[in-house]
């Protein structure tokens, strides 16, 4: 519950007037403060700033120092105030929690001083509200990113128990590392450089012989390029093999862009070598020559800018897609409009549409060749249109698309990073909002309840770790679950319980749910307790060892079904009937012991507890045992 | 249809300041600056007007201005305070009726004086009064009688509040059957409804009614 709106629960309390007549069964009795304090102002004296608010502010959140009884650990007798020996600008955010019920991160502060003195206080930073969140989650990152950044460049230094394959993987990947790496690094580098001119110079003409035209280098100096490549290609293929038996995961490096590209660039080659003695498919094995051009996309291993740059039109494609697309609808159009413009003119070279695209095309990018020029008037007026058009539609979105390129990219981050935030921090609230169901769930199973019936002292002070806030809360929705008859449960539960009413006819909760345990303890010693007279199943209810989960909170049926914790002290046996024995059970044993049960006689029912109970009359012999 | 020339002046204002999207017609929200402030009547007279000591009022007060600091409720910052008691179920009819029981003048808000007026007759109030309290509250028309539907409209409401997972799993007739046995049990006269006599004199009979109206005693 947000203490925030602990100063209501007296109206919530209050409002519960209306479910009174409405209940049939009795309410119970109200948690009460034995010693009714005044509310006093306390003096929190942060290195010599005092602070001064109510004790009840700071008892909203009794997990945290300031309300719990762990601040009696700060207090000067003397001065008769808490003295901390802290930060006094971040308590003051510490303390404007307690008073509004949201923490704000100041953006002045230091992440880490501001962690470290909310670690101080024990507050949890996740419920920094809304506000702040981002920032304080933005500048952690940063923080734990640098950091990190510190501890990577020490774990460069080579640990001494790396396997070989780890020490040539850490070395291709990062070349710093050591010199025979740099050595590779570079070595292979100037080979690409090597190949990838190779390749170019090979088509240059060289000098002729007089009598015959001029052959490209490749022809003349065919041994020698011939010899050039193979060496190059030897050397991508044993750093490609290297690198595939370093692969920390080889099928995960084998899919990656860079090993694709390593096997585009030496393949050709193999497959030239298998191939030419074939005169038919020696122009596919030209072609094949092409592929070796994507020798030059090796060098993106070796430039951090070509990386980011292939991320970065990976990353716009979409913006680029549009660009194309409308660009095609221009192109199209001007091509229908123009054919349709010079069909009338003879010798006109716009013979199709298809054919008008290139003119398109080369007018819209103000290219211009003068291959195709129209004749008519019609045509060259649709014509200057169309180069005009063409710098509009080429000029503008190439802008657009650079700046949205960036805001998007941008965007996208800060989206996809509050949309993870989003999911965890409702996961968080959900959390809390089970945790606060689930404390009221805990504490009916530790049979808190039973501290306003007549327990001892002791058993009182014992039962004193909620808080009154928390006591009076949970007899508010103990107060709804009488008024209605039925009880909260957390949804495991709930599950469970579902699916056996289903399975089963007769009664049977799984013993799975131990969690619910204290459940049973709970409802019969209530029930013992409130009703001094014995029930008309209280000798049914004696002959259970363990007490049964699934007899609710009236004077209704009352079945058997799976033991689950057998109480520490065995005189639970004679529980039922011992009407003033005092009440908490220390549910919470984790002595658990399998016992026999055996169905006592049939059950009396009343019409209420029929509509509610799924199931009908206990069945005899019928036995359940598990062990838990 | 408006005058063209106020529209148009307001239309440009807004524009102006850019508070106002004409695309999306969505209003910034600036506005959210309610200058309206409720301040409640002097201390002293509330406690003549109610059975809370002054020491009381000031801790009611100080608690109902951290939540409303504009000095009055509505109806959703109501919803929404109610709903963080009630985690597990949906608590917004059931809060939706205590509000049209709390605002007695029925203006949409719920100002300090009503509030400290309705806790002071559910608290401090004589028995009677708390049952004529339940019993406005049940009246959801206030016209002095309870009503099948009305009971049967707060019942899911109530039962709205458990959620769905409680044990043993709620029926889609538990409500009703709970109206039935309700209508049963007050309804003297059979004749569908229960007025406040007969209310009063059921539940003045009924020894868990009188002992739970006890239970506020020591709320505050």
């Amino acid at each position: 519950m947000a203490a925030g709106v602990a100063a209501w629960l007296p109206f919530a309390r209050a409002a519960a007037i209306g479910w009174m007549p409405v209940a049939n069964l009795p309410m119970p009795v109200a948690p009460t403060e034995k010693s009714k304090r005044q509310d006093e102002l306390i003096i929190l004296n942060v290195s010599g700033r005092r602070f001064q608010t109510w004790r009840n502010t700071l008892d909203r959140y009794p997990d945290t120092l300031l309300g719990s009884s762990e601040k009696e650990f700060f207090y000067n007798e003397e001065t008769k105030e808490y003295f901390f020996d802290r930060d006094p600008d971040v308590f003051r955010s510490v303390l404007n929690f307690y008073r509004t019920g949201k923490l704000h991160y100041p953006r002045y502060e230091c992440i880490s001083s501001y962690d470290e003195e909310l670690a101080f206080f024990g507050i949890v930073p996740e419920i920094i509200g809304d506000c702040c969140y981002e920032e304080y989650k933005d500048r952690k990152r940063e923080n734990a990113e640098r950091l990190m950044d510190d501890q990577e460049d020490n774990k460069d230094a080579k640990l001494p128990n790396m396997t070989f394959r780890e020490t040539m993987w850490r070395a291709f990947e990062n070349p710093h590392t050591s010199t025979m790496a740099l050595v590779f690094y570079y070595v292979t580098g100037f080979f690409i450089a090597v190949s990838v001119i190779t390749n170019v110079v090979e088509t240059v003409p060289c000098g002729s012989a007089p009598n015959q035209k001029e052959v490209p280098c490749g022809e003349r100096y065919t041994v020698a390029f011939f010899c050039m490549d193979t060496a190059c290609v030897m050397i991508f293929t044993v750093e490609y093999l290297m690198r595939l038996f370093a692969a920390p995961s080889r099928y995960r490096f084998m899919r990656s862009v860079m090993s694709i590209i390593d096997v585009v660039a030496i393949l050709p080659y193999y497959i030239g070598l298998v191939m030419t003695d074939n005169e038919d498919v020696s122009g596919a094995f030209v072609t094949l020559r092409v592929f070796r051009v994507f020798r030059i996309f090796k060098f993106s291993r070796h430039s951090q800018g070509l990386r980011i740059l292939g991320y970065t039109l990976k990353s716009c494609a979409s913006e680029l897609g549009f660009l194309l697309f409308s660009l095609t609808m221009a192109i199209i159009i001007f091509a229908t409009v123009m054919f349709y413009a010079e069909k009338g003119s003879s010798s006109s070279k716009f013979t199709s549409i298809p054919a008008s695209f290139w003119y398109t095309i080369v007018t819209m990018t103000t290219l211009g060749y003068g291959d195709m020029v129209p004749k008519t008037i019609a045509g060259k007026i649709f014509g200057s249109i169309c180069s005009l058009s063409g710098v509009l539609v080429i000029a503008l979105p190439v802008p657009v698309i650079v700046s949205n390129f960036s805001r998007i990219y941008h965007q996208n981050q800060r989206a996809d990073k509050r949309r993870a935030q989003k999911k965890a921090r409702l996961a968080r609230i959900r959390i809390s909002k089970t945790g606060s169901s689930n404390a009221f769930l805990h504490s009916k199973r530790n049979g808190l309840f039973n501290e306003a019936l007549d327990s001892t002292e002791e058993e009182q002070r014992l039962s004193k770790s909620t808080s009154l806030l928390e006591s009076q809360h949970h007899h508010l929705l103990h107060c709804l679950e009488k008024t209605t008859n039925h009880e909260f449960v957390d949804e495991q539960y709930y599950q469970q319980s579902y699916l056996d009413a289903g399975l089963q006819n007769y009664p049977s909760r799984s013993p799975s749910l131990s969690s619910q345990d204290g459940m049973t303890g709970t409802c019969c010693t209530r029930r013992s307790k409130k009703h001094h007279t014995p029930l008309p199943n209280a000798s049914a209810a004696t002959h259970m060892q363990p007490l049964t989960h699934t007899h609710t909170h009236q004077q209704g049926l009352q079945e058997l079904s799976t033991i689950h914790i057998q109480p520490l002290s065995t005189s639970r046996s004679s529980l039922n009937m011992r009407v003033d024995e005092p009440a908490p059970l220390n549910c919470q044993s984790s002595q658990i012991t399998t016992a026999i049960i055996s169905i006592p006689t049939p059950p009396v029912t009343t019409p209420e507890g029929d509509a509610h109970l799924p199931a009908g009359p206990a069945h005899q012999n019928v036995v359940k045992v598990s062990a838990l | 249809m408006k005058s063209r020339s106020q529209d148009q002046s307001l239309t440009d204002s807004r524009e102006l300041d850019r508070s106002y999207d004409p695309l999306t017609g969505s209003v910034a929200d600036d506005s959210e600056l309610s200058t309206v402030c409720y301040r409640p009547e002097g201390i002293d007279r509330l406690v003549q007007q109610t059975n809370f000591s002054k020491k009381e009022l000031q801790v009611l007060y100080r608690g109902f201005k951290n939540e409303c600091p504009s000095g009055a409720v509505n109806e959703e910052t109501f919803k929404n305070i109610y709903s963080q008691f009630f985690p597990q179920g949906d608590s917004s009819m059931y809060a939706h009726f205590l509000f049209e029981a709390f605002d007695t003048q029925n203006n949409g808000a719920v100002n300090f004086e009503d509030f400290v007026i309705s806790l002071s007759i559910i608290l401090r109030g004589s028995v009677t009064d708390k049952l004529n309290w339940a019993f406005n509250l049940y009246d959801l028309n206030k016209d002095g009688c309870i009503t099948r539907e009305e009971m049967t409209d707060i019942m899911h409401s109530i039962y709205d509040m458990m959620g769905k997972y409680t044990y043993p799993s709620m029926k889609d007739s538990a409500p009703k059957d709970h109206v039935d046995s309700f209508f049963q049990k007050m309804d003297r006269n059979n004749d569908g409804v229960v007025t406040i006599e007969e209310f009063l004199e059921t539940c003045q009979k009924d020894d868990n009614i009188m002992q739970s109206m006890h239970m506020f005693d020591n709320v505050i």
